[in-house]
């Protein structure tokens, strides 16, 4: 598995800087298995990557939830975006899914206000097309964690733009 | 309300009581006024009279006071009586009444708005006070609220929150303002939210004094908006707002840097969140609540988690009770709550009595926590959310864990492990494990937590002191109890180190009984240190069935790896369990479309190995995997056959052992299993995939001839390699083969030959020399001393005896129609050289039985004779065609007459004695025959020459000979033929009619050899019926010549010497040029009688003789042509047959030399036809 912490901090302008804490993971769903294992996770800051797992891995239950609420109604047209799965007392923790059950979750600080909805939504965006990348590459085995420095620069790019 | 008379009345008085009214209203700023004007129909009766309609009370009334809105002023008639002008007018009252109501209240509204709006944008001015601003927008909820718009009521209270939080959050971005100074002073009261007074006017006053810190004005909103949201029939947005506001809550007490008791915090969410479920409860029934799980879930959680941190923080957890220091803090959290409110003071289960409760003893808090704790779990459980539930299992593990309870944290524990593994979580597993690891050696299972151990010890999210220790924590248990005789401790090998690669040496894996083999294993320790092993074993399933094949010999097989076998690495103890799952196997598809191939209907790929890809890998993971929540049994094979290895030390990374396998007992043997053992404990992989097998073999031994060349070459002198297998078998000193002596191979014995020794890898291992002996039976080859599973090889020189006579063609057809089959012989297929196969045995010293041997040669002659006749004198040909692929010297071509017949002389006319027939190429001799007196009847002659190969140096010339026959040699007759042209034409035309003048002469008397095969009994007969004449019939054919009239026909020569017969036919040539003469073929014409006569058996002779006399008229006919037609029938198989049925007459033609054409090869000149326009022109 492949973790790469980065430290962002706040603006300058702050009077307070905090460190905020984004945690961008792709886990898969391999196929229609009910395997969740992770692709790659990515952690800022180190100090809490535990918590940051089980935050992820937990999440996981509300995306099946939305999945399954949604696939019933329209399985086609679906918004990929799953939108806030479930905040926490730190955290925020967005979700995403692809058509082919790719699961994206980015967790938040929940002091991070700067993060909108949209930023996330976007956030997502980029995510896919990178993954889709990824994916594209002959010599990737589907299911392997991700290893692609493409891939890891551009989530590092957005982390840093998370800040 | 004034009663009106009438007209004068009003005017007198009311009207003035109704301006005063209305000067009061402006007065007031009020502008929401109405007049009601009741008529009474009684009225109206009694002005009917004298007033005039334009007058009425009502339009004075409206002139008066509704000049500009004349809507103010309604009527209502006859209020009290039921009739539908009543009834309409009251409607019409209430509907203007109630549209001035909303205008009025619309007008006041929108005024109130713009003053609170007003209000608002004041609010970056110095001064200006979020509380003040709180109490404007409230009042309009409150209006909104009694005017049962909730909605609206509910928009004010949100837009208020919103306001709120945004400046939280500008003050967190640094821009402060001065009224939010109030909120950050410490917080001295966290009783939690209170929701069932619809109005918190406590609470309240606080915000209007301006003293209400943040925690109450949150309180007080989210309460206004829970009671707003549950008249609107919302109780789950309740509960998704509430753990929204306690999230927020947290941030912006952090945000504001508000001082707290510590844990007094998480007194106010566990008691919001409480009241706030209970505030859902009071409002629901059970099955709706049963249904929304999923909105309280949250709250479930939140408040477990945070009783779980004040627990934790009042020293509740810990197995010894609180210390002073927690038992301080418990008091001053509990201070915080203040009194009890009056609302819940008498309900049993207050969120207020559960905390202080929760926090007064170590058994309450107990009670309470898993008591919720169990809730979440199950609500969890019961809508899906199992890794939740697991994770608040996980949290309870922990608890129980601290408490000392360990039996109880183990299943918890295991559950959310077996989760994490089954989907690659490492970091979650790892954490997880080692707290599983420590639950495990307090509830002193030492299996297990050896097994978790080994599992951290090779995990690579653990700092290398963390995999250490663990290690350690084997080997310290390893190194104890060495002495007890108790059952060792066997723990997957898996955990420990991977089995990574495995050779065999020698590479085939084959090796025959009593050979050294030897296993490389090569071995990844997992382990952070240097693990000494005590003994690595591994087990060995032995079969017995392949090595059964002892009768048959059987060769070292070619196994499909070349000795190495690589096992598929699994990965660290934590990997993703795309490991487990097997690759895909992808195959393109196309499908064309049957008409046109070119056209593709679609493409596709197809997964190969859907069965094991889609196979559902919930179930329990194979025993393999590393990941075990609870290790499987085991066990170690007993009784199997063990390799064995002492003292390895295996150190981190990989590892190379060598085992040497004994192989004694014939048979494939599987290695099974592998164990490590470190003192007590065993590591033991108990499968090893892919199969890994080695074979024992034995083999008999076994003797081959095999020639040197690609063949042997009949008559010289050939080399043969012989190859002797040992086996299983030991050849000692004086052990000799026996060679049969056949006298048509002889062994050309040399005494001594060298003879080389290879071992079963074909390697040279030893020279040495081999003694032949031979007596006149036996040849006698003595062997040296050779070990098992060696090959011997020497080499034999060996001639075989070419078999002088002739070698008949294959398939040649005999008397009875059967297919000659010559048991000895037969043509070599590529260069129809005639082999001849030769059966040797042998006696070999470990044998009763004789081993055949069988070896091919090939003669590489081929010998052929003709008669040549010239007259009366005769010559004999021989040509001989080197059939091989080697050249030949030839010398010494002679010929004899096997009797040697004093009158027969045979004289050479070849010149060379000496001749070199090179490959493929023929030799012609010619020998004069000459005769004194009576030419034998037969001649049997033998062509003998000497041969040597030319490439050979040393020329030893061997014999080659040839045996042939000859029989009825003399000349009996010549033909003379002649072709003269048509009268009075100088040369022959083509198309016209020319002549042909045969001369038939008999040159030697008619004697016992004329007719030899008819036997001296049929020649009698012949004489007493045809009076000393031969019968002959001729036949003229010609592919040039078209014959007129009968082309054949009987001819009866007399029997004396020089008779001479004469027949003319007539031709006629069919092309000019040179023709060749026709041929003219004489043949030898035996009546039927004399063919009867010939049979030899007595029934069908009398038979035939009947019918032959039938026939005779036939005969005298002499019609020829059927006859030739008969007589070519007339096979030497199948001529008596046919006879029995129609005897006929025979023809038989004489042998090569009984008949002599002069004029064979003769030409004749033939013009072309005068009248011939186009010419013919063969160029061949």
């Amino acid at each position: 598995m492949h973790q790469v912490r980065l430290q962002i901090k706040g603006s300058d302008e702050a009077r307070y800087s905090y460190s905020i804490d984004v945690q961008i993971s792709a886990v898969l769903q391999y196929w229609s298995k009910p395997k969740n294992y992770p692709l790659f996770i990515r952690s800022v800051p180190v100090q809490n990557e535990l918590k940051f797992h089980y935050t992820v891995h937990t999440s996981l239950d509300v995306v099946e939830e939305k999945i399954s609420a949604v696939g019933k109604a329209m399985a086609d047209q679906r918004e990929l975006y799953l939108g806030l799965l479930y905040p926490t007392e730190d955290y925020k923790v967005y979700g995403y899914v692809t058509n082919s059950k790719v699961k994206f979750v980015i967790v938040v600080d929940s002091s991070n206000t700067s993060l909108r909805d949209n930023e996330i939504r976007s956030m997502f965006r980029k995510l896919h097309n990178s993954f889709t990348d990824v994916m594209c590459n002959p010599f990737y085995n589907p299911g392997d964690t991700i290893q692609s420095k493409a891939f890891d620069s551009i989530v590092s790019a957005m982390m840093v733009q998370a800040s | 309300m004034t009663p009106i008379e009438d007209t004068e009345v009003y005017k007198a008085s009311v009207r003035d009581n109704m301006m005063r009214w209305q000067g009061n209203l402006r007065l007031h700023g009020s502008a929401d006024w109405v007049i009601v004007v009741v008529e009474t129909s009684d009225a109206k009766k009694k002005n009917k009279t004298n007033i005039l309609p334009r007058s009425s009370l009502v339009d004075k009334i409206r002139n008066d006071f509704c000049n500009k809105q004349n809507d103010r002023c309604v009527v209502l008639s006859d209020p009290l009586k039921n009739s539908s002008r009543s009834q309409e007018s009251w409607s019409a009252f209430l509907l203007k009444l109630r549209t001035l109501l909303l205008m009025s209240f619309t007008q006041n509204l929108g005024r109130f708005e713009e003053d609170m709006r007003t209000l608002r944008e004041k609010r970056n001015q110095p001064g200006w006070s979020f509380c003040d601003y709180f109490m404007v927008q409230e009042e309009l909820a409150f209006v909104f609220e009694m005017l049962q718009q909730f909605e609206d009521a509910l928009l004010q209270y949100d837009e208020l929150d919103a306001l709120f939080t945004q400046y939280v959050l500008n003050f967190g971005a640094g821009d402060g303002a001065n009224w939010l100074g109030s909120f950050c002073s410490p917080v001295k009261s966290w009783t939690g939210l209170l929701l069932r007074r619809p109005i918190d006017m406590e609470k309240r006053d606080g915000i209007q004094r301006g003293q209400a810190s943040l925690l109450e004005l949150r309180s007080y909103l989210f309460c206004r908006q829970c009671t707003l949201l549950i008249f609107l029939q919302r109780p789950w947005e309740v509960t998704q707002r509430a753990l929204e506001l306690l999230h927020n809550c947290v941030q912006e007490l952090c945000l504001l840097e508000v001082s707290m008791l510590e844990g007094a915090l998480d007194c106010w969410v566990f008691l919001s969140c409480l009241e706030v479920l209970h505030r859902i409860e009071g409002c629901c029934d059970q099955a709706q609540l049963e249904a929304n799980v999923s909105h309280t879930v949250g709250l479930w959680a939140y408040a477990t988690d945070k009783l779980k941190s004040l627990g934790y923080m009042c020293g509740l957890v810990s197995e010894r009770g609180p210390l002073s220091l927690e038992l301080n803090r418990t008091v001053d959290l509990l201070a915080g709550l203040g009194d009890e409110k009056a609302e819940t003071v008498h309900s049993l289960q207050s969120p207020y009595k559960k905390l202080k409760e929760a926090l007064s003893s170590v058994e309450a808090f107990e009670r309470h926590y898993l008591e919720l704790s169990h809730a979440a779990v199950e609500m969890y459980t019961a809508i899906g959310r199992m890794r939740s539930a697991r994770l608040v299992g996980k949290s309870l593990a922990e608890f129980y864990m601290r408490k000392g309870d360990p039996e109880q944290a183990e299943s918890f524990l295991q559950n959310a492990l077996g989760s994490y593994v089954s989907e690659g979580w490492s970091l979650p597993v790892t954490h997880t494990r080692k707290q599983m690891a420590e639950c495990q050696k307090l509830l002193g299972k030492t299996e297990n937590y050896l097994q978790t151990s080994a599992l951290l010890a090779g995990d690579a999210n653990l700092t290398n002191e963390e995999r250490i220790h663990f290690c350690q924590e084997i080997l310290t248990f390893a190194d104890q109890s060495t002495d007890s005789k108790a059952q060792k401790v066997a723990l997957s090998m898996s955990y420990f180190a991977q089995l990574k690669q495995l050779q065999f040496r020698p590479a085939t894996a084959t090796v025959h009984s009593g050979t050294a083999l030897q296993v490389e294993l090569c071995l990844r320790s997992l382990m952070p240190v240097a693990v000494p092993l005590e003994q690595l074993a591994a087990s060995v399933h032995f079969n017995l069935e392949q090595g059964e094949t002892n009768g048959k010999t059987r060769g070292p097989q070619r196994r499909p790896y070349p000795g190495t076998v690589l096992f598929p690495l699994g990965n660290s103890s934590a990997m993703p369990p795309s490991a487990a799952v097997p690759s895909l196997e992808l195959e393109e598809i196309q499908d064309r479309s049957p008409s046109d191939p070119r056209t593709l209907n679609s493409t596709g790929m197809v997964c190969k190995n859907t069965h094991l890809v889609m196979r559902r890998r919930d179930s329990s993971p194979s025993p393999d995997t590393p990941n075990l929540v609870s290790p499987v049994p085991v066990v170690m094979e007993d009784g199997a056959k063990m390799l064995m290895s002492g003292d390895v030390t295996l150190l981190p990374g990989n590892n190379s052992i060598v085992f040497s396998v004994p192989s004694q007992e014939l048979g494939t043997y599987t290695l099974r299993q592998l164990c490590a053992t470190v003192g007590q404990v065993q590591f033991v992989l108990p499968h090893i995939s892919p199969l890994v097998q080695y074979e024992v073999y034995s083999q008999e031994p076994q003797l081959t001839v095999e020639p040197l060349t690609d063949q042997l070459l009949a008559g010289l002198p050939q080399r043969a390699k012989v190859r002797l297998q040992t086996g299983h078998y030991t050849v000692k000193k004086g052990d000799a083969l026996q060679l049969t002596n056949i006298d048509s191979i002889p062994i050309l014995t040399s005494s001594s030959c060298p003879a080389t020794i290879f071992n079963s890898t074909a390697e040279r291992v030893d020279e040495s020399v081999l003694f032949i002996q031979s007596s006149d039976k036996v040849t006698s080859i003595s062997l040296p001393p050779t070990p098992p599973y060696h090959t011997l090889e020497f080499q034999l020189e060996v001639l075989c005896v070419i078999p002088s006579d002739p070698v008949r063609p294959e398939n040649q057809r005999l008397t009875n129609g059967e297919i000659h089959h010559r048991p000895r012989s037969y043509s070599h297929p590529d260069n129809h050289m005639t082999a001849i196969n030769q059966r040797m045995s042998v006696d070999c010293p470990w044998s009763i039985y004789s081993t055949p041997i069988s070896l091919t040669f090939y003669i590489p002659f081929k010998a052929k004779h003709s008669l040549l006749s010239a007259g009366n004198r005769k010559y004999i040909q021989v040509c001989l065609q080197n059939v091989s692929d080697v050249n030949f010297h030839l010398m010494d071509q002679r010929l004899t007459e096997k009797h040697h017949e004093s009158s027969l002389e045979l004289q050479s006319l070849n010149t060379k004695a000496h001749q070199l027939v090179c490959s493929k190429q023929s030799v012609y001799c010619v020998w004069d025959v000459r005769w004194k007196e009576n030419m034998p009847v037969c001649l049997q002659c033998v062509f003998s020459a000497s041969f040597s190969s030319a490439s050979e140096e040393v020329s030893a010339f061997k014999p080659y000979h040839y045996e042939f026959q000859l029989e009825r040699v003399t000349t009996l007759y010549s033909v003379r033929a002649e072709i003269m042209p048509a009268a009075g034409q100088q040369n022959c035309h083509s198309g016209s009619l020319c002549g042909l003048e045969m001369s038939i002469t008999r040159l030697a008397e008619p004697d016992d050899d004329e007719e030899d095969d008819g036997g001296t009994e049929e020649k009698g007969q012949t004489e007493t019926e045809e009076v000393c004449s031969t019968k002959l019939m001729y036949e003229v054919a010609g592919s040039s010549w078209v014959v007129y009239g009968r082309s054949s026909g009987l001819v009866s020569m007399p029997a004396d010497a020089n008779a001479n017969h004469r027949v003319q036919v007539e031709l006629m040539p069919l092309f000019a040029g040179h023709l060749p003469f026709p041929d003219i073929k004489v043949f030898k014409y035996l009546p039927p009688s004399a063919n009867s006569a010939s049979q030899p058996d007595t029934d069908s002779c009398v038979e035939n003789g009947m019918l032959s006399l039938i026939d005779r008229p036939l005969d005298d006919q002499g019609d020829t042509a059927s006859f030739c037609s008969q007589g070519s029938v007339h096979s030497v198989g199948s001529g008596e047959q046919q006879s029995r049925v129609l005897p006929m007459p025979r023809l038989e033609p004489f042998s090569p030399g009984q008949v002599f054409n002069h004029s064979q090869g003769c030409q004749v000149l033939v013009l072309p036809s005068t009248d011939d326009c186009v010419l013919e022109i063969n160029a061949t």
